[in-house]
């Protein structure tokens, strides 16, 4: 795992998971509830991210059995972000206020 | 330059665009926008990926060219069938579909985890440790999210019921924990049988957890799988010592488990009630015993009697959609909008699937956002309103909840549309709502039923209104 020049371990890790995680909380805490479908959709395709990291997985493997679950690694990973988006981008398309609508 | 400091750089980029996009999508105004930024964050980290193949594994060197075609398939068959079931579901359909591309991410993460600990990749018990939560955490969420989609989309309608079935599903947690104890203890030095035995006996738990979960119940559960994915993806980021998905996994797995805890409350449950006692199908019993009787009214009645109102307000819930009549509700809304009714809409924290949704099926519809209210920006106005009308709701609507204590809805809020003057209730027949509980709003004096299916209720509703005003030339 050297291929990236960032190093992150021990507190470090921990410092990144403590202020992603006051992120998130304050992302959602002020949205209202109308979005609450589309957001946890949202948020659904952010943690499609998954795919990279398979990828990664899959583009090291040496032996045929970490070929496959590489494989289906990048698959299920792939359909999470590209599902995720399509979905959450077509319901927000459909949110639109008074005034355009009458226009 | 060399690659690293791109796919730092790139994944620096995509946990900005992933974070600014989710802001944006936090307000109606912006929403449309935040999920375009999110989605380059994704494309530019996966791209950036692709400089990985410079610079593998030496034991992988031999393999590049067969992985990378194995990735370029997978990526294409994923994205492909992703693209294309996510386009043609139907808006009703939405949360099933959530959950399923849930269950994929949570797999992938598992995957990784299988993969590190099968050709012991990992070393450090910190790196172990969340490799084998990653994993376990991952696992649940892929078996657990196909069960919450199977049963939403009615492919599984029996809901497994098991004397001491905690007790099972306690003993293969446990178990399952123990094995992954192990793991890290003999610093992942151990035999390939029991890691698979492992991740089958993760599987399993995930199964075993989700199946008696009511379908009332589902969408916290797919909420809190959504949060469960998101750690697991975290934690797989640390061991590959990727930031990107680190932030992101992290990101999501708070924003989930507060968007999970936010759904709970406003359905006045407990996320450990929902995880571990049997409501949402159980045998709910009201107390019969309601006073009064139920009146019904014809549809075009009760139509004309709204035209001639000054405020009406709409209390839809998951029937509407079912019944496809959110478009002829708003044709019927604007005849009433043109004649200077003032029409709102109601929208109850769980009506429809999971909060939100009944939203998005009346956006779908073309009903602007800013006439469409939350329960609690609105509860006050029901006292003010000549017409409240529910349709397709029921257990959202029911005044027990407030009073009756042995009611098994008792204590969730509710919208107050018994304090509207008059109310109307469409609805297909007498059956009872998700929760079994008889309606006492239906044998109120202030309410009337309109029974039959509510699109052609709102068909009958927006003829008789029509042929009034042709009436009136």
């Amino acid at each position: 795992m050297e291929y990236a020049t960032t190093v992150l371990t021990g507190f470090v890790a921990l410092y990144i998971f403590m202020l992603a995680a006051f992120t998130g909380y304050e992302i959602i805490g002020r949205v209202p509830s109308i979005l609450h479908t589309p957001l946890m959709s949202g948020s659904n395709f952010v943690h499609g991210i998954v795919v990279v990291g398979a990828l990664w997985a899959l583009l090291n493997a040496s032996t045929t059995l970490e070929q496959a679950i590489g494989f289906f690694g990048v698959l299920l990973g792939a359909g999470n972000a590209a599902g995720g988006y399509v979905v959450t981008e077509r319901m927000l398309e459909m949110f639109k206020p008074s005034d355009k609508n009458k226009g | 330059m060399d690659a690293a400091l791109i796919i730092d750089a790139a994944y620096f980029a995509a946990a900005f665009l992933f974070i600014y996009g989710l802001k944006r999508m936090s307000s109606p105004v912006t929403a449309r926008s935040g999920i375009v930024v999110a989605g380059w964050g994704m494309v530019v980290a996966v791209l950036a990926s692709f400089l990985y193949t410079l610079d593998v594994n030496a034991a992988a060197r031999p393999h590049l060219p067969t992985n990378i075609t194995l990735a370029a398939i997978a990526l294409a068959i994923g994205l492909g069938w992703a693209w294309w079931s996510g386009k043609r579901v139907a808006m009703t359909a939405m949360p099933q579909m959530v959950a399923l591309y849930n269950g994929m991410g949570g797999g992938a993460a598992a995957a990784i985890a299988a993969i590190e600990l099968l050709g012991h990749k990992t070393h450090g018990s910190v790196g172990l440790t969340l490799a084998v939560l990653g994993g376990l955490i991952g696992s649940v969420s892929l078996s657990g999210s196909l069960i919450a989609w199977a049963k939403l989309d009615g492919r599984i309608d029996r809901t497994l019921r098991l004397p001491g079935l905690q007790l099972i599903n306690g003993a293969i947690l446990l178990l399952t924990v123990a094995i992954g104890v192990f793991m890290v203890y003999r610093h992942g030095a151990v035999a390939m049988p029991l890691i698979a035995l492992f991740f089958v006996l993760a599987l399993v738990y995930g199964v075993m957890m989700t199946m008696p979960i009511g379908g009332a119940d589902m969408p916290v559960v797919i909420s809190l799988y959504n949060a469960f994915t998101g750690l697991a993806v975290g934690f797989e980021g640390y061991v590959l010592n990727n930031p990107a998905l680190m932030i992101a996994g992290m990101v999501v797995g708070s924003a989930g488990t507060l968007l999970t805890l936010l759904m709970a409350k406003a359905m006045n449950r407990s996320v450990r009630n929902v995880l571990f006692s049997n409501f949402g199908a159980g045998g709910a019993e009201g107390t019969g015993a309601i006073q009064g009787t139920m009146k019904s009214v014809d549809a075009g009645d009760a139509a004309i009697n709204m035209r001639y109102a000054s405020k009406v307000i709409i209390a839809p819930g998951y029937g509407l959609a079912v019944a496809q009549a959110q478009h002829k509700l708003y044709e019927f809304v604007k005849l009433l909008q043109d004649a200077g009714v003032e029409v709102k809409f109601a929208i109850h924290p769980v009506a429809g699937r999971m909060p939100g949704h009944m939203n998005v099926l009346l956006a779908e519809a073309g009903v602007p956002y800013d006439i469409i209210y939350d329960m609690e920006d609105i509860n006050n106005e029901f006292k003010e309103a000549d017409v409240a009308v529910v349709i397709g709701a029921n257990d959202t609507v029911n005044p027990a909840a407030r009073t009756n204590k042995s009611s098994p809805i008792y204590g969730m809020p509710i919208l107050n549309v018994d304090q509207a003057k008059q109310v109307y209730v469409i609805k297909r027949g007498q059956g009872k709502g998700y929760s079994g509980v008889e309606n006492e709003l239906f044998f109120r004096d202030n309410c009337s039923m309109v029974y039959g299916d509510a699109q052609k209720v709102m068909i009958a509703m927006i003829q008789a209104v029509k042929s009034l005003e042709g009436g009136g030339h």
